[in-house]
């Protein structure tokens, strides 16, 4: 089982005649996504990997009855194509790129409170059931199916923790990258529950890092909400405060919130035993399923 | 990017803030002719990007053309806190009897913007935010309307600013959210605001950062110029185009996305040696950059071995090996040890590829920097017995 992806998915890519989209196009097709159709504003009526491009998304729900979309839009024009997803009322909003304006994305989180479109991202490698579909970039041939959930912050980490769990035979039930800026859709906790309420996820990995509050919220949403038992990572122990490191969440402010310190305590307050590295991130799944 | 106090006042001074008069001055001759014509008692300001510069040393008041040049030359030239002062700003000093602090900033946790106002200006408002958050009203912003005026008048007397001033200080407060807006700010503060005698409201001080990821729509900022670099290392990551941050430790760090990254770097800790920085290639890295990168690492005199850890997702394996043999293939002697640990997206064809007399290759991330850990105590061990 899985959340919200499987091989009933159909997908809309939103710059599919692009480099990065086109080339994911034919990834996701060769796992198996059922990609329906792409939206470009000005290239309907062409092809890209044998899928049909319409100018607008809601041409293509309307022809293809795609319920999810992928976006592969470049920064500037990325949050009008969030909000056109949104628009067209669509059940799953992924949103690839890396870039995108905090602004803007402040006004996206304020329409998404208005709709029911789940939307992961920005800036993350995406969502993958393994072996039904994956909408985004993330390398498919190192997830296997399973009854673990995956959720992180960090793209490349998520291959790391993951390459970890198939190793040990810990398949996954649904993998989402949630992306590392400091606003984005799908936040921990909202996984979190998703995976609650999916009967076949019987563990929960979540990789976080230093930066924001999100993971203490999660802590503290674990201890009294869930049932699933999770096992936790959080990448940026050795970071010195006040330094930026790469992703836009990912800075210590020099106070003491948002460290790893603060978040792996408050994870180990809730029960969550947090690995010091990958490998022992599976070796704890193993000890919790 | 943060841009130089002159800078932001600038930017205040068209958004019409109340500012103070004042001229930026680079060398002694120019302080004391700029003190005189914008009139004493004039504030010597150091231009750097760090905060508490005055408790450093960084601002000093003077009253006379004698003060201003003992400032001037205490000042220009001095190192505050890694930087080098190379301007000043000469400003009118502020008769004030109150000081506040007004600021607007994006509340990650609630996905908002968030303006705040305190009656407690004039220190380090991190301080205030800690001990008593009391202190400081906010007011969160919907976004896609904009702050209301109502909005900055209730921030204003929830902070217990007089109501003599409150009107005009609602009035800045708006006018910094404006910026914030319509500049991309990150976090655009006043502080102090200072409240003269006769009821005046001026911006003694303004910090603004500006979204880097929205520069493409802030041209004219975007071209301000930068010397905003630590260190030579961190101007060169600039023009190469990376996440660079040089740290105290020996080995050297390369990898693609931040997550794995940090995680190298922790991983490093973790098996007892000191990461020498954290270098993030970013994602779908051509050989040229991977060249780079090797370049970036052997510049740092601390590094003393290298770990390249790729995971590949839209980052190619076969891309990372070219990029690798090609900078390490100029060297007769390859200057430090350097451990590559590929997986993900092409990585079989990388591994082929690799040159595998210049490198030493490992399979697991675990292994690549334990064994980088060695080669970094090998070779103290080595100097130590010179």
């Amino acid at each position: 089982m899985s959340v919200l992806v499987d091989d009933d998915t159909r997908v809309v890519v939103q710059g599919i005649t692009g480099g990065e989209g086109k080339f994911h196009t034919g990834q996701m097709q060769d796992y198996g996504t059922n990609v329906v159709a792409g939206a470009v504003p000005g290239r309907g009526g062409e092809e890209v990997e044998g899928v049909p491009v319409y100018d607008t998304v809601d041409e293509a729900v309307e022809a293809e009855d795609a319920n999810a979309s992928v976006i592969f839009v470049p920064p500037a024009f990325a949050a009008d194509a969030v909000f056109e997803s949104l628009d067209s009322d669509l059940d799953l909003a992924v949103a690839i790129t890396e870039g995108i304006p905090t602004q803007d994305m402040a006004k996206v989180n304020k329409r998404l409170s208005e709709v029911d479109t789940h939307l992961i991202g920005p800036n993350c490698p995406g969502i993958i059931t393994p072996g039904e579909a994956k909408l985004g970039i993330l390398p498919g041939d190192i997830f296997s199916s399973g009854n673990v959930g995956f959720i992180s912050r960090s793209g490349t980490l998520t291959y790391q923790v993951v390459d970890s769990l198939t190793d040990r035979g810990l398949g996954q039930s649904t993998a989402i990258g949630i992306g590392g800026d400091p606003i984005i859709g799908t936040g921990f906790t909202d996984a979190l529950s998703l995976f609650e309420d999916d009967p076949d996820t019987d563990a929960i990995v979540m990789c976080g890092e230093i930066g924001g509050e999100d993971e203490e919220q999660a802590a503290a949403y674990i201890d009294s909400e869930m049932e699933t038992p999770v096992a936790g990572f959080i990448a940026g122990r050795t970071a010195p405060p006040g330094k930026r490191m790469g992703h836009a969440g990912a800075i210590v402010s020099g106070s003491g919130t948002g460290t790893a310190e603060s978040k792996i305590d408050a994870l180990n307050d809730a029960g969550v035993p947090v690995g010091d590295t990958p490998e022992e991130v599976a070796e704890n799944v193993e000890d919790l399923l | 990017m943060r841009l130089h106090e002159y800078q932001a006042k600038e930017v205040f001074a068209e958004a019409g803030m109340p500012i103070p008069d004042s001229e930026l001055a680079e060398t002694t001759e120019e302080v004391v002719e700029a003190a005189g014509s914008v009139g004493y008692p004039v504030a010597v300001k150091a231009q750097v990007h760090v905060g508490g510069r005055g408790k450093a040393g960084g601002i000093e008041l003077v009253e006379n053309d004698e003060e201003a040049r003992e400032a001037a030359e205490s000042i220009l030239g001095m190192d505050l806190k890694g930087y080098t002062v190379e301007r000043v700003l000469v400003e009118a000093a502020v008769d004030f009897v109150n000081e506040l602090y007004v600021g607007v900033t994006m509340d990650r946790g609630e996905g908002k913007p968030v303006a705040m106002v305190s009656s407690e200006g004039g220190v380090e408002i991190e301080t205030v935010a800690e001990e008593t958050p009391e202190a400081i009203a906010r007011e969160h912003v919907d976004p896609a309307f904009g702050m209301h005026p109502y909005q900055a008048r209730r921030a204003v007397f929830d902070a217990g600013v007089d109501q003599d001033v409150a009107t005009d200080v609602a009035s800045v407060l708006t006018t910094l959210y404006q910026l914030w807006d319509d500049r991309d700010g990150s976090d655009v503060e006043v502080n102090p605001l200072m409240i003269t005698s006769d009821d005046e409201v001026v911006a003694a001080d303004a910090v603004m950062n500006i979204d880097d990821d929205a520069l493409f729509r802030q041209p004219d900022l975007a071209d301000i110029e930068q010397s905003s670099y630590e260190n030579d290392l961190e101007a060169k990551a600039g023009e190469y185009g990376f996440d660079y941050v040089r740290l105290e430790g020996n080995v050297g760090i390369i990898g693609n996305g931040a997550g794995l990254v940090m995680t190298t770097l922790d991983l490093v800790d973790y098996y007892g040696g000191e990461p020498a920085n954290f270098l993030d290639v970013g994602g779908g890295a051509k050989a040229e950059r991977i060249a780079n990168a090797l370049d970036m690492v052997f510049s740092d005199d601390n590094v003393e071995s290298v770990v390249f850890n790729i995971f590949g997702g839209i980052t190619r394996g076969d891309e990372v090996a070219k990029g690798i043999n090609n900078a390490l293939e100029q060297f007769d002697e390859i200057p430090k040890p350097v451990v590559v640990r590929l997986a993900g997206t092409n990585s079989e064809e990388g591994m082929e590829i690799l040159n595998a007399d210049l490198v030493q290759v490992e399979e697991t991330l675990e292994g690549a920097v334990q064994r980088a850990v060695e080669n970094a105590d090998s070779a103290s061990v080595t100097e130590g017995s010179r």
